[in-house]
């Protein structure tokens, strides 16, 4: 730190000590358990680990999840633009109720979710009742995954977009209107590239989540394996039966999601600063230009 | 092309923003929608562009009926308040986007359309800043490309927001007096609104001064400017100074001051608005309008501001040229008469008109 910060700057030990803290967290309680996770996975070999992953029940798990994240995601999406949308640009009655129910699967357990799911389609209720009567099983079966995942990530992208999209303004979308655009046009054109970064930091995260939701799931599952466990869900069952390298070696396919998808996120942020440098050094260059022009 | 606006009103819950307005804008001219805010200016704009819908009444464009037609279609150029530039565009593509957008069939050539926007940008003087992003540019920057974008789709008539409203004083006056210029040399029916008299008077062809959803008066600047039509008007358009007095016989009577006024009826109670340029400072009574003491004098630049304080309390402004404030001689404390050499007097009570 150069020494023109030093007049605002806190005292030397106030930095350091307060540094010191959040490295020390970060070290105990996440760089730790993530790499015990991938040394647990390969502490027998690298064959085994292989092995763990490709056997069948594990196989099984990680397509449920990623059907079920396939499913889930571009749902939150759809779903996700289209409420940021109403909340951000229209007065209506009810939005205040729309805004907080938006939140309510953040706010209920995992667990009653999922609860709540087999109360309405389980077998003792009517719907449930009259889907098996028409051959259609929810609970314990793939679609009862499918709906546990879209209910607990609904918030993500939604909650990424409304206050982006509330402090920049309907100002834009008016003025692409006034130039002629369609209102689909000045969503393409406009809308979107104004909210991108957001909206992909809302689908990683809901991703995220998709993929590793463990208590919603966990109840409408019925955890029949090969069909209807996810990976956080056969990671616990392995780990149960002392699997300790199958357990670990699934676990590990969980947090390299997690780290790549701080990857990506790095990589956006470092994209979009890149952008903006480059286009600030070529503004530079044409004001340079310009008074050697003028002069 | 030619705008009228007849019997326009918009409502926003229990807020009355337009009370049937009716307006014709010239083909050709430079309008300013002059008023405070809330006046009801900027509703009127945004329902002249499409951007609102008005409750009743209809906006002709060139005797047209485009009450109905959607923003996208009535080919108008609007230049918004904070300027709206697409902030993920370049300069560049943020005057072509009017013309990328349009219909395939109707979509000029790509090279047609770089001509059209590197000549819009030489228009503003701006073309250095092709390659540029808009958070990148000073907001007098921002006020050109944003009328360079909505130039580019050749509207037929332009509407501004406030144009000069975020800039600060130095900007603001040489972009008036470029507005101006460029006005004058392409002639497009322009409306542009402010809440600045000064901007209005300066730059338009003619004014209309509107407050709480009316229109006040509609006129040149400088006839609204000598021959304001209601007490408001003459309040808004500058400084005034304030007399209750009464009408009788062909004068105006403050107290035991009369002044001679022509053309108007007896009237018991009477407004008399005097500009501060208007008022002489006398020895004598006569033909004054009131007596104060000289409290400050600032003698700073062409004219002398003079402060007199009444019995009453209030205070009288007097703007003297320095040869006349030369000639009379005065200090601070001197007791003296105002008499104005010019005054609008309008019949009734003051405390319907405070701004």
């Amino acid at each position: 730190m150069s020494d023109s910060y030093s007049a605002t700057a806190e005292a030397r030990w106030v930095r350091w000590s307060l540094c010191g803290v959040a490295l020390a967290f970060v070290f105990l309680f996440l760089l730790i358990p993530l790499l015990s996770v991938f040394q647990q996975a390969l502490s027998h070999g690298v064959g085994l680990y292989l092995a763990a992953l490709t056997e069948p029940d594990a196989r099984a798990a990680i397509g449920l999840t990623v059907r079920s994240a396939a499913i889930a995601v571009p749902l939150n999406l759809v779903f996700g633009i289209a409420a940021a949308w109403a909340i951000a640009r229209f007065e209506f009655r009810g939005k205040t109720l729309l805004t907080t129910l938006i939140d309510l699967p953040f706010s209920v357990s995992p667990v009653v979710a999922g609860l709540m799911f087999v109360l309405l389609f389980g077998v003792n209720s009517p719907v449930g009742a009259f889907l098996a009567a028409h051959g259609m099983k929810v609970i314990f079966a793939e679609p009862g995954i499918v709906l546990a995942t879209v209910f607990v990530t609904f918030p993500f992208v939604a909650r990424e977009l409304i206050p982006l999209m509330q402090s920049q303004g309907a100002d834009e979308e008016q003025a692409a209107l006034v130039l002629g655009a369609s209102g689909w046009k000045s969503f393409v054109r406009v809308t979107l590239p104004n909210v991108k970064w957001g909206l992909l930091y809302g689908v990683i995260l809901c991703n995220a989540r998709a993929m590793g939701e463990f208590g919603a799931v966990s109840v409408v599952s019925g955890h029949i394996r090969g069909e209807t466990n996810t990976i956080p869900l056969h990671v616990e069952i392995l780990y149960n039966e002392y699997n300790f390298v199958g357990a670990f070696a699934c676990a590990s396919i969980l947090a390299l999601l997690a780290l790549l998808t701080l990857v990506i996120k790095s990589l956006i942020e470092w994209r979009q600063a890149r952008e903006q440098n480059q286009a600030s050094g070529r503004v530079q260059l044409a004001r340079v230009r310009r008074a050697g022009e003028h002069a | 092309m030619s705008i009228e606006i007849q019997n326009i009103r918009k409502q926003f819950g229990d807020f009355v923003a337009l009370d049937d307005v009716n307006l014709t804008v010239n083909d050709g001219e430079l309008l300013a929608l002059l008023g405070p805010s809330g006046c009801g200016k900027t509703t009127l704009l945004r329902i002249i562009a499409g951007l609102e819908r008005p409750d009743g009444g209809q906006v002709l464009f060139g005797g047209e009926d485009a009450t109905h037609r959607h923003v996208a279609e009535r080919k108008v150029g609007f230049v918004f308040q904070h300027y709206a530039l697409f902030r993920h565009m370049t300069v560049f593509d943020n005057v072509a986007f009017g013309l990328t957008v349009k219909p395939r069939r109707t979509r000029p050539s790509p090279e047609a359309i770089r001509e059209r926007v590197m000549e819009l940008l030489r228009l503003v003087q701006l073309e250095w800043l092709a390659d540029a992003y808009p958070p990148q540019l000073s907001g007098g920057q921002r006020q050109r490309i944003a009328l360079a974008r909505s130039l580019a789709v050749e509207p037929r008539v332009l509407l501004l927001d406030e144009p000069f409203g975020a800039l600060d004083a130095r900007v603001r006056k040489d972009l008036r007096r470029w507005l101006r210029e460029l006005h004058d040399e392409i002639h497009l029916t322009s409306v542009f609104v402010t809440h600045d008299q000064e901007e209005a008077l300066e730059v338009s062809d003619r004014v209309v001064v509107m407050d709480h959803g009316h229109i006040e008066q509609v006129g040149r600047p400088d006839e609204i400017y000598e021959n304001p039509a209601s007490p408001f008007v003459t309040q808004f358009l500058g400084d005034v100074n304030l007399f209750h007095g009464r009408v009788e016989r062909g004068l105006f009577r403050v107290g035991d001051f009369a002044h001679p006024l022509a053309g108007h009826d007896d009237s018991d109670q009477a407004l008399a608005y005097v500009r501060p340029h208007d008022l002489d400072v006398s020895m004598s009574a006569a033909q004054a309008l009131a007596q104060g003491r000289i409290e400050h004098i600032h003698a700073v630049g062409p004219v002398v501001r003079l402060e007199l304080r009444q019995d009453d309390g209030s205070v009288i402004d007097v703007a003297l040229s320095k040869e006349r404030y030369r000639e009379l001689g005065l200090t601070p404390g001197d007791t003296a008469f105002v008499r104005p050499k010019k005054l609008s007097v309008f019949n009734g009570d003051a405390s319907d008109y405070v701004i």
